[in-house]
């Protein structure tokens, strides 16, 4: 089981030297194993540094999250990170990239060829193996940093942005995929994102946040209505036409437009 | 003037000049050859020193004794410098233990270590080893660290993220993220572990080719000083081109990545 919880985590940067800043301030939220959340809010409310405590890449300075039960102090393949700037081993091929965590748990050659097979197939991207980051599009690169999560197999996969640096048609293309992945293997997912349609398109529940500090501003269930109106089995564009798509986008929209001044 | 000449053309003109200068000088008479023997007498003595032994060995055995201490110390340099500086790269606290006291000794020129090295080591191949040791160190050891704190931070984080344990992170992302700027550091040991190692052969050891500056001196042979002050130049220079031929390569591979 790989539920998240967030349980009244606070978070100040800069204690001890510099002036102290309230980034998170009392955040509770509870994530169920295999669950999908988006999480949208303006910039500087905080969401990559909850993902990063979720990850154990930051520590909370009040409360504590626990992931599966356990007290979360630090990074783990139990909790991948697809990054916002791909951080993909420049040094590696695509092939060496996304068995990096596989590696970690010692799967055998076998298991490895055959992810990185099944990987790139299901990516669209058969023959690129042996070739270097540098080598790929923008694309590309973001879905082979997206299989070297999935490859490593956790039980968590935290998302910051993920397509923010995809054109329109791969990002639509890559959204589609994600869908597919988590419904062919179910996980809990963390997803970050600027984009409201991609927020409701993907999570079940989306949760807005705001700043000045950091906060939950409200949690917006989707997932009721994702299974009511067969979303998943419409394609991604005519999703976003249907009136049940559209009204829980005005809604997330409306509560990021109420807060002031922010920049989303 | 619109025909330029190349580059090499330039530096054989200016060898040319300098050598045939140097030999003029000394034919003519107007230096004399016990105070600067002539670029032919050297080469003669060369290969003189190449075919009978001299100071109970033949020059290229002398050299070969060198170089194999010079490896040895670099080596030695290499192993313990560049994971150093990759941890102080790494975790603060290493490096502010460290700095200090790093700061201190890289002010020390390597032949001040010289009688310490000798009582510590001996004179055979330990001490010596030691005093390249000393002089190749500090490259390394700044250059690993300089190029682990320029690796990307969020590439340490995705190992990490992705269960690589600080072994994992060390070889597998901080080496190859700080390579160009360890290739660069080891360029500049070699240097100054090759110049540290002649001195300490000129004090302590009895072979190689300090030593035969050594005993060219005391045989009042200046050609023979003359002869391993030359076979020093051109080995470090081939030591410098053969590592900035990997070092080309090692750029090349990185650019763009
Ligand atoms: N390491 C840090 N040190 C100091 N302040 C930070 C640090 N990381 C983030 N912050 C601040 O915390 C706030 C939240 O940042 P972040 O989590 O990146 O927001 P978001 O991802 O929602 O845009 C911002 O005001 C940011 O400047
Ligand atoms: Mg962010």
């Amino acid at each position: 089981m790989s539920e998240i919880v967030i349980d009244n985590v606070g978070k100040v940067f800069g204690e001890g030297g510099g002036r102290p800043f309230l980034a998170i301030d009392g955040v509770d939220l509870r994530v169920e194993d295999r669950e999908v959340i988006s999480v949208v809010g303006p910039s500087g409310c905080g969401k990559t540094t909850l993902m990063r405590m979720v990850a154990g890449l930051e520590h909370p300075t009040s409360g504590e999250v626990r992931v599966g039960g356990k007290r979360v102090t630090g990074p783990g393949p139990d909790r991948a990170v697809v990054f916002q700037q791909f951080a993909l081993f420049p040094w590696k091929t695509v092939r060496e990239n996304i068995t990096f965590g596989m590696r970690s748990r010692g799967a055998t050659k076998a298991e490895r060829d055959a992810a990185v097979a099944h990987y790139l197939t299901l990516m669209k991207m058969e023959g690129t193996e042996d070739k270097y980051p540098h080598q790929l599009s923008g694309g590309m690169q973001q879905r082979v940093a997206i299989a070297r999560s999935y490859a490593t197999d956790p039980g968590v996969l935290l998302m910051d942005e993920p397509f923010g640096a995809l054109d329109a048609q791969t990002r639509t293309i890559m959204q589609e995929e994600l869908v597919r992945l988590t419904n062919d293997n179910p996980r809990t997912v963390m997803f970050i994102t600027h984009s409201v349609e991609e927020a409701v398109y993907l999570a079940d529940r989306v949760v807005v946040m705001a700043r000045n500090p950091g906060r939950i501003r409200e949690i917006i269930d989707v997932a009721t209505t994702r299974k009511a109106e067969k979303w998943s089995e419409e394609p991604i564009d005519d999703v976003m036409e249907m009136p049940s798509f559209t009204h829980l986008r005005g809604q997330v929209w409306r509560l990021l437009r109420e807060q002031m001044g922010s920049d989303i | 003037m619109s025909e330029r000449l190349p580059l090499w053309a330039w530096s054989a003109a200016g060898l040319i000049l300098f050598f045939g200068l140097w030999q003029g000088a000394v034919s003519s008479g107007a230096v004399s050859s016990f105070v600067l023997p002539s670029p032919l007498e050297v080469l003669e003595r060369m290969w003189k020193l190449m075919n009978q032994p001299f100071a109970g060995a033949l020059l290229h055995e002398h050299l070969l004794s060198s170089f194999g201490r010079f490896m040895g110390g670099f080596l030695l340099a290499a192993v313990i410098g560049v994971p150093l500086g990759l941890m102080m790269g790494r975790f603060r606290l290493l490096e502010d233990i460290v700095t200090p006291l790093f700061e201190g000794y890289r002010y020390v020129a390597p032949l001040a270590w010289v009688p310490f090295a000798a009582l510590w080591f001996g004179t055979g191949i330990g001490g010596p080893i030691m005093v390249i040791f000393t002089g190749a160190f500090a490259p390394c050891v700044i250059n690993a660290y300089r190029g682990a704190r320029l690796v990307d931070s969020y590439l340490i984080e995705a190992a990490q993220t992705h269960g690589a344990s600080e072994f994992r992170v060390a070889r597998e992302v901080l080496l190859p993220g700080a390579l160009p700027s360890i290739v660069a550091g080891l360029r500049i040991a070699a240097g100054l572990g090759w110049q540290s190692l002649i001195g300490a052969e000129l004090i302590v050891v009895s072979s190689g080719i300090g030593f035969v500056m050594v005993q060219g001196q005391s045989n009042l042979s200046p050609s023979t000083v003359m002869t391993a002050m030359a076979v020093i130049g051109l080995t470090g220079l081939l030591i410098d081109i053969g590592l900035r031929q990997i070092e080309s390569r090692v750029r090349a591979k990185w650019e763009g990545r």
